[in-house]
């Protein structure tokens, strides 16, 4: 590894790197806004500049922009020279010269990367007295508001719309200092990663417009790891809270998952928690004809238990609950009694899925990244797993920069002159879908059948990939050669059980010619995969069986049974118990119903399409007769008794072989950091004294947590907390978002402490 | 020395009796309390008669005992404005903080501290409670005059300093 010094002290850093991202990730603090860890260089803001020295006895040496100097062996530098802070001072001076005085309405300010920097380079009063420029804003939709005035032209937007997630309609416009970041007029914004722009932009030219509603600081933000569970990617997020709303819903960095971006659906797709429809008071109707009235927590639970008693109860799970609601019920009504709560087709597929990874391995978004050749069998991607579409996006990009750069030695991470060298390539991708998709465009060779007709490449595939022809003229070989050339080749795939035997084919085939293949099956929501590994009985038998009494766990039966099914087994059932966060067509039917938290305040597993579990944490008290599910079916049982989440996650763990590394997805509630639990809020959070006082001028005590180690409180370990607990991403004088840099073990890559989470599925055949 | 120190004492408090008293006979005479006085918080209006506070939180983060608590709401113009803004009082230390803080000059102490409750609940004021009908100390200050968003106030360029808004179709410098 090269050797640096940076005021005449030796850092050992990686040679692949540019000498922002060495100085960064060695703790040094230089400025910059164009450089993007997960983007590159393109040298737009000239604010990261530093002075290097031609050799020991050079005292005089010359400014250059880090993000655009590579490393190199013994290359002096210093950062905290007089000139380079003049220097940056002046850039940023120029930069802010039209900036508008507007950070008290502006939603960035508390955790913008240009307040951050500002303060950084010293630049502390304007000068410029002139009048500044101005922009109009368009309306780019229900999710992004645009204040262009606040722009200062790094390109960084662009870069990651157009480039990175291969984004048509937003564009730079205009010339000279006019140019203008946006869309050719106003209207939605399309790209289903635009949510991005918010934690992408240094400034706040794009903002969280769902957050306007209640919009409170990033310091006021009550916040709690979590994982999205829009689909079975299981992306890690943060979900900020206060006075009891969901604000906003944050990217959470992980390096295997969803590194630095989020799919609009995980970001702006969790509007339920605050939502009209939600229940928060148990509801009971006194006979069949009634209506559903509230009533108290202890009426709900005695009535609930009144008709469990003495009956034949069945459950019917979910794949949207978490792994211990879904166990708390099993144990409630026994193995025989509990029927997942999937469709047919989902049902076929999870258990087909949950084979072949026992069987197969498969890969995480950063390994289809960086894969070599991907090949997509079925799948929509865009719609049942966004954020695998845009890793496998990078691959089609990626792949061919890999190549070009061997022929011209250009770094990978100067991302202008990569992608001159590239020029309209794409990678090994390759599609096979039913109609056409989003991600056709990056792919290499494009195939729209019938699903059996998708299944029957993929087939051909397999046998073109045990036997190469000299025949190259058929998309099967063309598709079975890209595979056989790569080193790691990932297949893609899910939903029909004929189409993922098929993907399965193919691996197997990769891996007796032996390659280095690897199968990803998509799950359509965030448990589908923990349900099939607890088991469980299929929906459709539970119609034919019929019960006396039913108990309905977070699921709607009308979107997983034929209407004339649902309706029927409805009718039969004499007493129906439902749990759930919001009103559905079931809990219409209910006779009891119970307030279920949603995923935003309750602790619980989650398993993703890879296996792997990970640990969501409530970043609020639920209001008082909202439980987690799994608290409220342990209520009904008489004889076991789970406190606290992890008597119930321990007990998971032993009656499941399949979940016995489940508690170590993070650390249990005893974990303490120097003592101290974790603080959910920032050590400004403010108002404590004033939240409640209309109530009650004396302040009541914070909720407990017995749940984690997490607190409902600013009081706590200001330590670094291990990677699972991260609650929120500051470190002094780095308000933004890209704090971020100091959590990781190198920048862009695992955070200190290694990536939450661990895998329960370990395949035969090993990777 | 001892005897020194104790004479010294007498003769300092001897000669007080001659000094004219600078305590006044509160409540019935008013003492003279200076304009910059740190006493009540209120609430201010812009020259235009608009709220002047725009929720941005950071009083509410100035303050060392967190008395302050607010919620951020838009008007249709998507003008920024408290729907709630409550101080608890009996919390309160009147250090000003929050008025330093204030970029819009919307929350300030006034001289008045006459606001004694036998009830500490009656301590916790709302911003019905709070906003006062004019601007208070600074008569002239109208915060989006010289922000640059628009929100019902000024049109986009209109503010104080700006440039009318730039075309972006144009290619003339």
């Amino acid at each position: 590894m090269p050797v640096i010094y940076i005021d005449d002290q030796p850092y050992e850093v990686a040679a692949h790197h540019n000498l922002l991202h060495a100085c960064l990730g060695l703790g040094f603090d230089i400025p910059y806004f164009c450089w993007h860890p997960a983007l590159g260089s393109v040298g737009a803001c000239r604010q990261c500049a530093v002075k290097v020295f031609r050799d020991e006895h050079d005292r005089r040496g010359q400014i250059v922009m880090s993000c655009m100097t590579p490393v190199r062996d013994g290359l002096r530098l210093t950062i905290d020279d007089p000139d380079v802070r003049r220097f940056r001072a002046t850039i940023i001076e120029w930069l802010m010269v039209n900036h508008p005085h507007d950070c008290p309405v502006c939603d960035e300010g508390g955790h913008c990367h240009l307040q951050d920097m500002t303060v950084m380079t010293g630049h502390n009063y304007r000068r410029h007295r002139f009048a500044k420029r101005t922009h109009r804003n368009q309306d780019l939709g229900p999710h992004i508001h645009h204040e262009m005035n606040r722009c200062i032209q790094c390109y960084r937007c662009v870069r990651f719309y157009h480039d990175y997630a291969g984004g048509k309609d937003l564009n730079v416009f205009g010339a000279h200092h006019h140019v203008y970041f946006g869309r050719h007029e106003s209207g939605a914004l399309e790209s289903e990663f635009a949510g991005n722009l918010v934690e992408v932009c240094p400034t706040g030219v794009f903002t969280d417009k769902p957050a306007r509603r209640y919009y409170a600081r990033k310091w006021d933000l009550q916040s709690a790891p979590s994982v999205c569970g829009q689909c079975g990617v299981g992306c890690n997020v943060l979900f900020n809270e206060r006075y009891g709303k969901l604000v906003r819903v944050d990217n959470r960095y992980h390096y295997e998952i969803n590194g630095y971006f989020l799919c609009d659906r995980g970001r702006f797709g969790h509007d339920f928690v605050n939502g009209e429809e939600r229940i928060r008071r148990p509801l009971a109707r006194e006979s069949r004809g009634a209506s559903l009235r509230e009533t108290s927590a202890d009426d709900a639970l005695s009535r609930a238990t009144q008709a469990v008693a003495g009956r034949r109860v069945i459950g019917i799970g979910s794949p949207r609950a978490s792994l211990e609601a879904n166990f708390a019920l099993r144990e409630l009504v026994g193995a025989d009694s509990f029927y997942l709560g999937l469709s047919d087709a989902e049902f076929k597929s999870a258990n087909l899925s949950l084979a072949l990874l026992r069987e197969l391995p498969t890969a995480s978004l950063h390994e289809i990244e960086t894969a070599d050749a991907a090949l997509v069998l079925g799948e929509d991607l865009l719609t049942t797993a966004p954020r695998m579409a845009l890793a496998l996006r990078q691959l089609a990009r990626r792949q061919p920069t890999a190549e070009s750069i061997v022929a011209c030695p250009v770094p990978e991470w100067n991302d202008q002159a990569v992608r001159e060298l590239v020029q309209q390539q794409k990678g090994s991708l390759f599609s096979a879908t039913p109609g056409p998709t989003k991600l056709d465009e990056d792919a290499a060779a494009v195939y729209y059948g019938e699903l059996d007709e998708i299944a029957g490449l993929g087939l051909a595939v397999a046998a073109a990939v045990d036997q190469p022809s000299a025949e190259t003229d058929s998309l099967a070989t063309q598709i079975a050669t890209a595979l056989r050339n790569a080193k790691r080749a990932v297949i893609v795939s899910g939903g029909n059980e004929a189409v993922m035997q098929a993907a399965a084919a193919v691996v197997r085939a990769l891996r007796r010619a032996g390659r280095d293949a690897a199968l990803c099956l998509t799950q359509p929501e965030g448990d589908t995969l923990g349900l099939a590994m607890l088991g469980g009985r299929a929906l459709s038998e539970v119609v034919r069986d019929g019960a006396e009494c039913v108990i309905v766990l977070e699921n709607d039966l009308f979107a997983r049974l034929p209407e004339a099914d649902a309706t029927a087994f409805l009718e039969r059932t004499k007493t129906l118990i439902v749990l759930d966060h919001s009103i559905t067509r079931t809990t219409a039917r209910a006779d009891v119903v119970l307030p279920a938290a949603t995923i935003a305040e309750s602790t619980g597993t989650f398993v993703n399409y890879e296996g792997r579990a990970q640990r969501c944490f409530s970043a609020f008290a639920p209001q008082p007769d909202v439980r987690e599910s799994w608290r409220w079916l342990d209520a009904l049982r008489s004889s076991l008794f789970w406190p606290t989440f992890d008597d119930v996650c321990r007990a998971m763990a032993q009656a499941v072989p399949a979940f016995a590394k489940a508690p170590d997805a993070a650390p249990s509630a005893a974990f303490r950091q120097i003592g101290n639990k974790i603080p959910r809020q920032s050590p400004r959070f403010s108002g404590r004294t004033a939240i409640t006082a209309q109530l009650n001028v004396s302040e009541p005590k914070p909720p407990d947590d017995p749940d984690s180690p997490l607190a409902f409180s600013m009081e706590g370990s200001r330590e670094q907390p291990p990677p699972a607990l991260i609650a929120r991403y500051w470190a002094p004088g780095w308000n933004s978002v890209q704090a971020l840099n100091k959590f990781q073990q190198e920048i862009g890559g695992p955070l200190r402490g290694g990536d939450p989470g661990v895998r329960l599925i370990e395949p035969e055949a090993k990777p | 020395m001892p005897i020194y120190s104790a004479l010294r004492s007498l003769w300092h408090v001897f000669k007080h009796t001659f000094r004219r008293p600078i305590t006044v006979q509160y409540p019935e005479e008013r003492p003279r309390i200076p304009p910059r006085w740190r006493g009540r918080i209120i609430l201010s209006r812009d020259p235009a008669g608009g709220e002047r506070c725009v929720a941005c939180y950071l009083c509410s983060a100035a303050c060392p005992v967190g008395c302050i608590a607010l919620q951020a709401a838009e008007d249709e113009h998507g003008r920024r404005y408290p729907a709630f803004f409550r101080i608890n009082f009996s919390r309160c230390i009147f250090c000003g903080y929050c008025e330093e803080a204030c970029p819009t000059r919307a929350i300030q102490l006034t001289p008045d501290f006459e606001m004694c409750e036998y009830d500490r609940q009656n301590l916790v004021y709302e911003k019905e409670d709070l906003l006062i009908s004019g601007p208070g100390k600074y008569p002239d200050y109208d915060f989006y005059r010289v922000a640059g968003v628009a929100v019902g106030v000024k049109d986009k360029g209109a503010g104080e300093r700006e440039l009318p808004p730039v075309d972006v179709r144009s290619l003339l410098p």
